[in-house]
C-alpha cells in the first residue's frame, strides 16, 4: 500500500477520535482520576509515576462498588501554564473527575482555580502551600499530607528550642519556598530567634548552590534554613558538606527519597518532618510491602505517595456513597462527603478531614540516622516527637478560608 | 572590613572563585560547540546530553567495572568520543545539504531521547559519586575556604582550553581544519578526506563535552538533567563570544561565570537572567558576537 501523506492524516485523526468515543460510551459509569505532577524536572522522585502507582494500587485494592475506575496520568514540567491547561483539557474534555498530587505550589494553586471554577474534585498532595486551605480554599478541594504551616512549625520551633536562634535562608523563588520562608521566620521569631539573611535563587534550574552557601555562612548565622525541596535540597546539603560548611542545617521539607538519594554518611543527623514513615507500625509497612512491587523504581514511599494512596482510597469510599452520577456532577458534593466521613487507611491510620479541607494526622519530627545507627536498606528514620493533629496543623480561624466563615 | 556596595569584599574575592569555576564548564562546553559549529555547521543541542552521559559513564566506570576518577578522565571522553562519531555516520551527515534547522531538531531530538531514557533508569534525583581522595578536604584561601576539588576543576579545564586552541591554531592539523571551515571543496581537492575530518571533529566535539561531564560528576550529584540545566546557558555564551569562534568562547564562557557569581551576590533572583541580559546587550552592538567575524 502505497502511503499517501493524506491517507496519514486521516488515520491518524481516526485513531485520535478512538479513545474519545470509547470514553464517552463509558463515562457514565467510569470514575477518572488524573494524577498530575512533575515527571522529568527535580520533583520527579518525590512523587512522580510513584504518586501513580500508589493511586493505581488504592484503586485495585478497592473493591469496586458498582463503577469502573480509570486513573490516567500526565507531566506539568512545573510550569503553572502548562498545569492549568492540562487540568482544563481533563476537566472539560477527557472526562476526569478528581485531580490529584500535583506538587510545585504555583501549579497547584493555578489548578486550585480551575477546579473551583467549575467545581470539579481537586485531592492535594504534594504541594506545600498552606494556601490552599487558606486564602485559595475552595469546597471542592481537599490538602493531605503536609503543608508550609505543618513544616515550619514543627522542624522550625523544634530547631530554635534546641539552640538553633540565628537563621539564614537559602530559598526557591517561587511560591513555595516564600511561604515556607515566612511561615519558618513566624515559628523562629515567636520562639525569641531571629533571621540574619536569605537568598532567594532561580527555580527551577539551579544546581550550584555554593554562592548561596558562602552567604549564608558570612552572614554568622548558626542555622541555614533550606526552603527548597527535591534535588534542589540534596544538592544543597551535598554542597554545604563540600565547601565544610558548619551552621547547623535545616531542611524545611525533606523526604525519605531524598534521604536515600543522599545516603546515611550525608544526610545522617538532619532533622525533617513527615506525616508518614514506612517503618512506623505493622499497618504501614503492610502498606509500603504491598505497594513497593508496583513502584518504577524500588524505592519505599514517601508521605506524598503515601496520601496519594490514602486520598483516592478516601475518595472512592465517599462515591459509593452518594453515587457516581452525583460525584460526577460536582466536586463539592464528592468532597463534602469525604469531610462528612472519618478517614481509614493503612497509612495514615484513622483521621478526619477539617471544613477548609486540611486532612488531619499527627505529624512527627523524625532525625536521620547514621550509618551506625541503621540496622539495613530504608531503616533511615527515629521519631524524635510527635504532634497530634490538633497541634500540627494551622488553627482552622486563621487560615483565612472564605467559604468556612459564611 | 573593607566593603563594596554593601558587601565585604571577601565574600566577593569568593563568589569570583565561584564564579569561575562554574565559568571553566560554560568554557569547556561552548568550546565544543564552537568547533562543531565552526566545521560542520551544526547547532549541535545534544551537547548537554552528551555532557551528562559522560557523568553517567564515569559513575558507571566505578560502579560497575570498579574503574576510579582518573581513568574515566581519559576513558569517559573517549567512549562519548565514539559515540559521536557513531551519531555523525548514521544521523548528522544526512543534513549536511539542509538548512541549519534541521541539524537543531535532530540533535535537540536526540537529547530529548538520550535524557527521557537516562531518567527511566536512573530516576530525577540522581546518583552520588564521590570525590577522588587526592582531590578531598578544603584548601584555604584566606578569603575563602575552597574545595581542592573545585580548584581543580579551574586548572583541568583552563588547561584543557589551552590545549584545543593550540591544537586548532598552532598545528598543522588544525590548519587544515580551519581550511576545510572556510572553504571544504577546496581542501577535498588538495587531497584531504574532508568527510573524515568532519567526522573526527564532531567526535572530538563530544569528548570535550565527555571531558566536562566527568570533572561535573564529583561536584554536583550524577543526574539526567544536569545538561538541559546548563545547556541554554553555554548557548548563549557562544552567540555571545561569536559563533564558532574558539577564543571567544573560552573567554566568554569565564566571563559569563564571573558575571553570574556577581549577580548571585546583589540579586540573586536575576542570576538566571544575567546571561540573557549581557547576550540581548551584546547582540544589539556587535550583531556577530564579541569575537565574531561580520557575516
Amino acid at each position: 500500500m502505497q502511503l499517501s501523506r493524506r491517507t496519514l492524516l486521516g488515520s491518524a485523526a481516526a485513531a485520535a477520535a478512538l479513545p474519545i468515543g470509547r470514553a464517552r460510551a463509558q463515562a457514565g459509569n467510569t470514575i477518572k482520576i488524573g494524577v498530575l505532577n512533575d515527571q522529568s524536572g527535580p520533583y520527579r522522585d518525590t512523587g512522580g509515576l510513584f504518586s501513580f502507582a500508589a493511586a493505581k494500587l488504592a484503586v485495585s485494592e478497592f473493591a469496586a462498588q458498582g463503577f469502573n475506575v480509570d486513573v490516567i496520568t500526565a507531566d506539568h514540567q512545573n510550569k503553572p501554564d502548562i498545569g492549568a491547561g492540562l487540568a482544563r483539557q481533563w476537566y472539560d474534555r477527557d472526562g476526569v473527575d478528581v485531580i490529584l498530587d500535583v506538587p510545585t505550589s504555583s501549579v497547584a494553586l493555578a489548578i486550585a482555580g480551575v477546579a473551583k471554577e467549575k467545581d470539579k474534585t481537586y485531592l492535594n498532595i504534594g504541594a506545600a502551600t498552606a494556601d490552599l486551605t487558606g486564602k485559595q480554599c475552595a469546597p471542592s478541594i481537599i490538602h493531605w499530607s503536609y503543608d508550609t504551616y505543618m513544616l515550619a512549625k514543627s522542624t522550625g520551633g523544634a530547631t530554635v528550642r534546641s539552640g538553633g536562634d540565628s537563621w539564614y535562608f537559602v530559598t526557591a523563588d517561587y511560591a513555595f519556598g516564600h511561604q515556607l520562608q515566612d511561615a519558618t521566620t513566624r515559628f523562629v521569631t515567636a520562639a525569641g530567634g531571629k533571621v540574619l539573611g536569605s537568598s532567594a535563587y532561580p527555580f527551577p534550574g539551579t544546581s550550584d548552590f555554593s554562592s548561596f552557601l558562602l552567604q549564608a555562612q558570612a552572614s554568622g548565622a548558626k542555622v541555614l534554613g533550606l526552603c527548597n525541596a527535591g534535588a534542589d535540597t540534596v544538592n544543597s546539603i551535598k554542597q554545604a558538606k563540600e565547601f565544610g560548611i558548619t551552621m547547623r542545617l535545616a531542611a524545611m521539607l525533606m523526604f525519605i527519597t531524598d534521604v536515600h538519594a543522599l545516603g546515611l554518611d550525608v544526610a545522617g543527623g538532619l532533622t525533617l518532618t513527615e506525616s508518614f514513615y514506612w517503618d512506623m507500625n505493622d499497618r504501614t509497612r503492610a502498606f509500603a510491602k504491598r505497594l513497593l512491587p508496583h513502584m518504577p523504581q524500588p524505592k519505599m514511599p514517601n508521605m506524598i505517595h503515601a496520601g496519594c494512596y490514602a486520598a483516592t482510597l478516601h475518595y472512592l469510599k465517599a462515591v459509593t456513597q452518594i453515587g457516581v452520577a452525583a460525584a460526577k456532577a460536582s466536586g463539592t458534593a464528592a468532597v463534602s462527603q469525604m469531610k462528612k466521613m472519618p478517614t481509614e487507611d493503612d497509612a495514615f491510620g484513622s483521621g478526619s478531614i477539617r471544613e477548609d479541607g486540611m486532612a488531619l494526622f499527627p505529624s512527627y519530627l523524625f532525625q536521620v540516622k547514621t550509618p551506625a545507627e541503621s540496622k539495613g536498606p530504608w531503616d533511615y528514620y527515629k521519631t524524635l516527637s510527635s504532634y497530634p493533629p490538633e497541634e500540627a496543623w494551622r488553627p482552622l480561624a486563621e487560615g483565612g478560608c472564605a467559604f468556612v466563615k459564611s | 572590613m573593607i566593603m563594596i556596595f554593601g558587601k565585604p569584599l571577601m565574600l566577593l574575592y569568593g563568589q569570583l572563585t565561584l564564579g569561575l569555576i562554574n565559568g571553566s564548564f560554560y568554557a569547556l562546553l561552548s568550546l565544543g560547540l564552537a568547533v562543531i559549529f565552526g566545521l560542520l555547521n551544526i547547532i549541535n543541542f545534544a551537547h548537554g546530553a552528551l555532557f551528562m552521559l559522560g557523568a553517567f559513564v564515569t559513575w558507571g566506570l566505578l560502579q560497575y567495572l570498579g574503574i576510579g576518577y582518573w581513568a574515566a578522565l581519559v576513558i569517559a571522553p573517549l567512549v562519548l568520543g565514539v559515540f559521536g562519531v557513531v551519531l555523525e555516520r548514521f544521523l548528522i551527515r544526512r543534513l549536511y545539504g539542509l538548512d541549519h534547522l534541521y541539524g537543531l531538531l535532530l540533535t535537540f531530538g536526540c537529547a530529548l531521547v538520550i535524557e527521557g531514557l537516562m531518567r527511566n533508569n536512573f530516576g530525577s534525583s540522581g546518583v552520588p559519586y564521590a570525590i577522588p581522595s587526592a582531590l578531598q578536604g578544603p584548601l584555604n584561601l584566606g578569603f575563602m575556604v575552597l574545595p581542592r576539588y573545585r580548584a581543580w576543576v579551574v586548572l583541568a579545564a583552563a588547561a584543557m582550553c589551552l590545549v584545543t586552541w593550540l591544537l586548532i591554531e598552532r598545528t598543522r592539523l588544525g590548519a587544515t581544519l580551519r581550511a576545510a571551515t572556510e572553504n571544504a571543496p577546496l581542501v577535498q581537492a588538495f587531497g584531504v578526506n574532508v568527510p573524515r575530518l568532519i567526522t573526527l571533529t564532531y567526535g572530538a566535539g563530544c569528548a570535550l563535552a565527555a571531558f566536562a561531564g566527568v570533572l561535573a560528576a564529583p561536584m554536583n550529584s550524577v543526574n539526567p538533567n544536569m545538561g538541559s540545566n546548563l545547556i541554554i546557558v553555554v548557548f548563549a555564551t557562544v552567540v555571545i563570544g561569536g559563533m564558532g569562534s574558539i577564543l571567544g568562547s573560552i573567554i566568554t564562557g569565564f566571563g559569563l561565570g564571573i558575571i553570574e557569581g556577581i549577580t548571585k551576590v546583589y540579586y540573586p533572583e536575576g542570576s538566571a537572567t544575567v546571561v540573557f541580559v549581557v547576550m540581548v546587550i551584546v547582540l544589539l552592538l556587535r550583531p556577530a558576537g564579541l569575537f565574531g567575524k561580520a557575516a
